[in-house]
């Protein structure tokens, strides 16, 4: 068996990482909770995010986290663009359309990274990568510690963006009722590209976080996406509260699986978590929908 | 053939149904009347076994048929057409009627003759090979009625079918529903066209806010206090009452 | 099914077994073969994905099930590959009938659905990664043995004669679904669930129905892959990419049709090696014109390549009458 000291580490890890999913998972179920789709294309989106920052890295020397500032902006405006000239149109408004559709945007975007980068592995090479924080008994890692905080504080600025603004209730109108809402002449496609923009500037910010102590390929997309599937259905589809949740609970799952059962076998209580939560309760376990 | 017992059906707080029972005659026709919300879709989804009542059963032909799924039902020979209509809208209007007849008959070709001659009768014979979605709204009323019709069944739940229809085409459609009857298909419907209940109900019941408040032949119902205040608001009996004496 | 339905399958079918006395070279047969057992699993998804309008994203669940289990049982237990062949593809259908009745039943459809049967493909494809049984992340080799008892051939053209003939067989079972009772119930539950069940249709026993059909000839496609290639592992016989190829295949043949996964899958592998021949070997550049063809046929296609040769024969046809 393992010291509590080991279980304890884990368990914070997992949290911290957790905060990260958490943010992934929030730009889903954010388009999930407004267009009422599942974007399949969210896993490439982020590996994009994480090339940007890599390149953005490698080319100017911009740290991952001052980063933030110029991606977010650029993400939004690209995933607003994908919604409001690719999604939309080419989807007729159909549900199955917009999943096809949005896997084959996975498909491209994957593929023009494979094809521009390359399968090698890349990381940062920063000066803080490795450092570590004292913390009682627990050695924290500095750059993860970074995630956690951040990963938080954006969850909060979405919650307030989204129930104190206008965008924020124009957002909500669509969500509950998009008839209704185009009635009272809000531009319902705009809408929905502002949401689909939000949930790729999460994207970006997440990928900024997690950069200094992951790494990136043009698959990587694909195991990040799976684990955000399965903590949006978890918190309930469009929850925020419930992601965040979602978010921790994966990610301390994951890493006591992973203490456990080992680093290849460590995902499957996610997927058995996903199934069984979509088989018993699709609506979610902690029940709100958004 | 169709005994409802004290059905009563809940959605969280709202109760649809409540406590209603009503009988069907084998060979009769039965109408089921009632102002807007009253519930009558939803006693036709409790017979039809799309809902399972709260409370009470469905008895068909003698035996409970309360926790049979509703493909049981139509089995059985319970058949039931939409309200808000429900086509195949990618298959043709042919493709759409052989689906129903495919309940009795396994084989293809056996399917699609019946389909057709069912098609012909409703008549949608011009339309057979149209897609379903191109179909006007009467078309598409019956469609709905042609689909159920192919199943076979014994005894036919029609909910609204005259809805939407002009006067000329309700007049096209109600020696089809009579010629259902003569062929011995027992049939309870839902209608709001009164003129039609009265010409081609025997015995009718009246739902409001989800109870049998009335019961009896079309005339008599039609003067029932009770049912003439739950269409037009309490003292509307009265009014009317005193219209009349003045008149 | 009438002679006119079966002539024009065992036509083409004819037809296309010819190609091996005119080609010989082994890169075009191996595309070929490859292109088959792509059409193969694509056929499988299509009767329930086209036919049923349920969408997997997790056929790979059953192209690895039929591929370790051609591999394993003649590798750990000796069994004749044949046998194990034809073993996989019941395992394929038990799988389907498996995962069906779990996510039917508890009415799971549309992007669930599709979530659904994802996770099922990945829990499989981590256990076979990390079971010792499987061979763990090493895979499994098939020792070289060729001899044709042993489903193992000299030639390739034998392969290509075999895949055909598993096509050909799964044209005709979808033809007959076509023209059947089950398919007709099939495809009324895909436009209107509620409608069909009003009319008497079983839907759970009816889309069970499909997905077991859709795991065997799914299955099948894996097992004739690790027969073809004599290797299995992990990410190839439970990876994403064949769900996505069976998937793809479909949509942009003609969904829901008869020879739409076959035409599908000849035309995006087709287009695929003339993609690489002309953009020389950047990884991924097939598979991003895979992509945008599927977005493009959603967008402007919705009937497929089948859909647009319909349209065009017909508006031919009204230029002629005119
Ligand atoms: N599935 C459901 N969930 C919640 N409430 C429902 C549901 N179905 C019906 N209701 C409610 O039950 C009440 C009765 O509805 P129902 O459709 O049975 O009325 P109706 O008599 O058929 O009315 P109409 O004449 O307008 O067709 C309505 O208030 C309706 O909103
Ligand atoms: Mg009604």
């Amino acid at each position: 068996m393992y010291s509590p000291a080991i279980i304890a580490e884990a368990v914070v890890n997992g949290l911290m990482t957790g905060a990260v999913y958490a943010l992934i998972a929030l730009g889903l179920t954010l388009v999930y909770g407004v267009l009422h789709i599942i974007n399949f294309a969210h896993g490439a989106l982020l590996t994009a995010a994480m090339f940007a920052v890599w390149l953005v890295y490698e080319a100017l020397g911009l740290d991952p986290y001052l980063a933030i500032l110029p991606l977010t902006p650029l993400f939004f405006g690209l995933g607003y663009a994908v919604q409001r000239f690719v999604i939309g149109p080419a989807s007729h408004g159909n549900d199955s359309n917009i999943l096809l559709v949005t896997l084959g945007l996975s498909i491209v975007i994957e593929n023009a990274l494979l094809a521009g980068f390359r399968s090698d592995t890349r990381t940062l090479n920063t000066d803080y990568g490795f450092q570590v924080v004292e913390f009682g008994p627990l050695l924290l890692s500095k750059p993860r510690l970074i995630g956690f905080g951040a990963a938080i504080l954006v969850t909060v600025l979405l919650w307030l963006l989204l129930s104190r603004t206008d965008t924020g209730k124009a957002i909500r109108a669509v969500a509950k009722e998009k008839f209704g809402a185009s009635l009272v002449g809000i531009d319902v496609a705009h809408v929905y590209a502002v949401t689909f923009g939000l949930g790729c500037a999460c994207l970006a910010v997440a990928a900024c976080l997690l950069m200094p102590t992951f790494y990136v390929n043009p698959r990587i997309g694909q195991a990040f996406v799976l684990v955000a599937f399965t903590i949006v259905v978890l918190g309930g589809m469009g929850s925020i509260p419930g992601a965040l949740l979602g978010g921790l609970f994966i990610g301390f799952v994951e890493s006591l699986c992973g203490l456990f059962l080992g680093d290849s076998l460590g995902q499957i209580g996610i997927f058995l978590i996903f199934i069984l939560v979509l088989l018993v309760r699709p609506t979610g376990m902690f029940g709100a929908k958004a | 053939m169709l005994e409802v017992q004290n059905a009563t059906k809940r959605f969280g707080g709202l109760v649809a149904v409540n406590q209603a029972s009503l009988k069907v005659e084998a060979g009769s026709i039965t109408g089921l009347i009632g102002p807007n919300g009253a519930g009558k879709t939803t006693l036709f989804t409790l017979i039809s076994g799309f809902e399972k009542p709260s409370e009470g059963g469905v008895l068909f032909e003698g035996e409970d048929i309360s926790s049979d799924e509703p493909h049981v039902r139509a089995r059985r020979g319970i058949a039931r057409t939409f309200q808000i209509v429900q086509p195949f809208a990618g298959l043709s209007v042919l493709e759409n009627i052989a689906v129903g007849a495919h309940l009795r008959h396994a084989k293809r070709s056996d399917a699609l003759a019946r389909a057709e001659r069912v098609g012909q009768r409703v008549g949608l014979g011009p339309e057979l090979d149209k897609s379903a979605s191109s179909l006007t709204v009467a078309g598409r009323k019956r469609l709905e009625l042609a689909r159920a019709l192919a199943t076979e069944p014994k005894l036919l739940l029609l909910d609204e079918v005259l809805a939407g229809l002009n006067p000329s085409e309700i007049r096209d459609i109600i020696p089809v529903i009579l010629a259902i009857r003569e062929e011995g298909v027992t049939i309870l419907m839902i209608e709001h066209v009164m003129q039609a209940v009265m010409n081609l109900c025997e015995q009718v019941y009246v739902l409001a806010q989800g109870r049998i408040i009335a019961e009896g032949p079309p005339a008599d119902v039609c003067d029932d206090p009770k049912v003439i205040e739950a269409y037009l608001g309490a003292g509307a009996a009265e009014r009317l009452k005193r219209e009349k004496v003045h008149a | 099914m009438t002679f006119r339905d079966i002539a024009p399958i065992v036509v083409l079918i004819a037809l296309l077994a010819l190609v091996p006395a005119f080609i010989s070279a082994n890169t075009v047969l191996n595309f070929l073969v490859f292109t088959l057992i792509i059409a193969l699993a694509a056929q499988g998804w299509n009767i329930l994905g086209g036919f049923g309008g349920q969408f997997s994203f997790g056929h790979a669940a059953f192209f690895g099930t039929g591929a370790y289990a051609a591999a394993l049982l003649q590798v750990r237990l000796g069994i004749n590959p044949w046998i194990a062949f034809a073993i996989g593809t019941v395992a394929g259908a038990a799988v389907g009938w498996v995962i069906g009745y779990l996510s039917f039943r508890s009415g799971l459809r549309g992007s669930y659905f599709a979530l659904v049967t994802l996770a099922f493909a990945e829990v499989l494809r981590i256990l076979a990664n990390a079971a010792t049984f499987t061979g763990g992340a090493a895979g499994v080799l098939i020792k070289l043995d060729v001899r044709p008892g042993n489903f193992q051939f000299e030639s390739r053209g034998a392969f290509f004669w075999i895949a055909l003939a598993l096509v050909g067989a799964v044209l005709l079972l979808t033809g007959w679904i076509e023209r059947s009772r089950f398919g007709a119930q099939l495809v009324a539950v895909r436009e209107n669930e509620a409608a069909a069940k009003a009319l008497g249709v079983d839907t759970l026993r009816v889309k069970l129905g499909a997905i077991t059909i859709s795991g065997a000839v799914t299955a099948a496609a894996g097992g004739l892959y690790a027969q073809y290639f004599l290797y299995v592992d992990a990410n190839i016989a439970y990876g994403t990419w064949i769900s996505v190829e069976a998937i793809l295949a479909p949509i942009v043949g003609g969904l829901g049709t008869v020879f739409g996964p076959l035409v599908g899958a000849v035309a995006l592998h087709g287009l695929g090696e003339i993609t690489k021949l002309a953009a020389g070997s950047v990884p991924g550049i097939d598979l991003m014109v895979f992509g945008g063809l599927l977005i493009a046929a959603v967008a402007f296609a919705p009937a497929g390549i089948l859909g647009l040769l319909r349209r065009s024969a017909r508006s031919r046809g009204a230029a002629r009458n005119a």
